[in-house]
């Protein structure tokens, strides 16, 4: 029960300073998890790691996977909760307070002012998945141009590509 | 003067609670390598729930927020169709299939110690992935008709977060006040010019 409670707590605080989401809260994860916790090993870390990104959907759900680690269905339903609870009452109560103000006139154009930080940010992580995908070799890269002019210049499904992709690795890189 | 605004703005539609529900399912099942990509074209592209601009505006609150930008705006986007109901709606929509999977690859994990051998598919997908989130970003920089300091900001920050490799509350936290006096310098809401 204590072992819970303890996920609980450390993955609230890690969902607190989560500014960036997922890969950038994950060397954070990694100093809790593994060097102050001693809850699992370095190669642990980086096989759960591995097995998120095997899964759709949000990448944060890595915490799901620690959490289970560490104390089974119940640490992960703790690590869950613990990174997601937190950060969406603030995004409630940050879209209350932008419904309060939305008169103002300086409204708009300050969050249109985010605009350019969250493309950019956007176009970065991108950019890091695509260099981390460059250690299979030359053709991964290949792929990553193919699918940015399919999903830039067209409003085709992006399931071809994400499929299409699919096979080339099996077939070329297996 | 305040940035051209768009020609014509497409026609929004409001989903049902239902069909919110139902659309982050999809963003959540689809969102091989991260669901940034599937969300804006789901919610923008697909269903109409939001223009480009007022979905960029969402995700940059979204991330300047702690958390995961995307939950953080399906919070926000819930909140706005159907409140407390939608944006539980649209939270547990976005994560509940994942879950699943996730749920179904950790009872794999147990019982073998490892995963069966999906690596080089996975390796090809992740590719993909890659470079779905690029061309999203860069279908977003065409269809928000920046200004140039705005392009120019963009640019800082993702040089930051992708060369420098600086931690991202860091950048936000530097460019975010910068970008923001930006905006506001070009709308006439302040008179002195940002220095960037």
């Amino acid at each position: 029960m204590a072992l819970l409670l303890q996920i609980l707590v450390t993955f609230s605080i890690l969902s607190l300073v989560a500014v960036g989401g997922a890969n950038a809260v994950l060397p954070e994860m990694h100093r809790q998890l593994v060097e102050l916790r001693g809850w699992m090993d370095d190669a642990t870390f980086s096989q759960l790691y591995a097995l998120a990104q095997a899964a759709p959907g949000p990448n944060i759900l890595v915490a799901s996977v620690m959490g289970w680690r560490v104390g089974a269905w119940g640490g992960m339903a703790m690590a869950t909760i613990g990174m997601l609870l937190p950060s969406a009452i603030l995004a409630w109560g940050m879209a209350g307070l932008l419904h309060r103000l939305r008169g103002a006139a300086w409204l708009k154009p300050a969050q249109a002012g985010l605009v350019p930080i969250a493309v950019g940010l956007l176009l970065a992580a991108g950019l890091v998945m695509a260099e981390a995908s460059s250690q299979f070799g030359p053709l991964p890269l290949v792929i990553v141009a193919i699918s940015t002019l399919f999903v830039w210049r067209t409003s085709w499904s992006p399931l071809w590509v994400l499929a299409g992709g699919g096979v080339l690795g099996l077939l070329l890189l297996g | 003067m305040p940035a051209a605004p768009d020609p014509s703005p497409p026609a929004t539609v409001t989903p049902s609670r239902l069909e919110l529900f139902l659309g982050y399912v999809k963003i959540g099942l689809f969102g091989f390598g991260g669901v940034a990509a599937w969300a804006r074209r789901v919610i923008v592209e697909e269903r109409r729930w939001l223009t480009e601009r007022d979905y960029a505006e969402v995700l940059g609150l979204g991330q300047v927020l702690p958390g995961p930008n995307v939950g953080n705006a399906a919070v926000m986007i819930g909140r706005r169709f159907h409140g407390l109901a939608g944006a539980v709606l649209a939270t547990g929509g976005i994560y509940s299939a994942p879950l699943v999977i996730l749920i179904a690859l950790c009872l794999l994990y147990d019982r073998y110690g490892r995963l069966p051998e999906v690596k080089p598919v996975m390796a090809g997908i992740a590719a993909a992935a890659a470079g779905m989130v690029i061309g999203t970003a860069c279908k977003m920089v065409g269809k928000l008709k920046l200004a140039p300091e705005a392009v120019a900001l963009l640019l800082v920050a993702a040089f930051c977060a992708a060369w420098l490799r600086l931690s991202l509350p860091l950048i936000v936290l530097a460019l975010a006040p910068l970008s923001i006096a930006a905006s506001l310098w070009r709308a006439g809401l302040i008179l002195r010019r940002a220095t960037s």
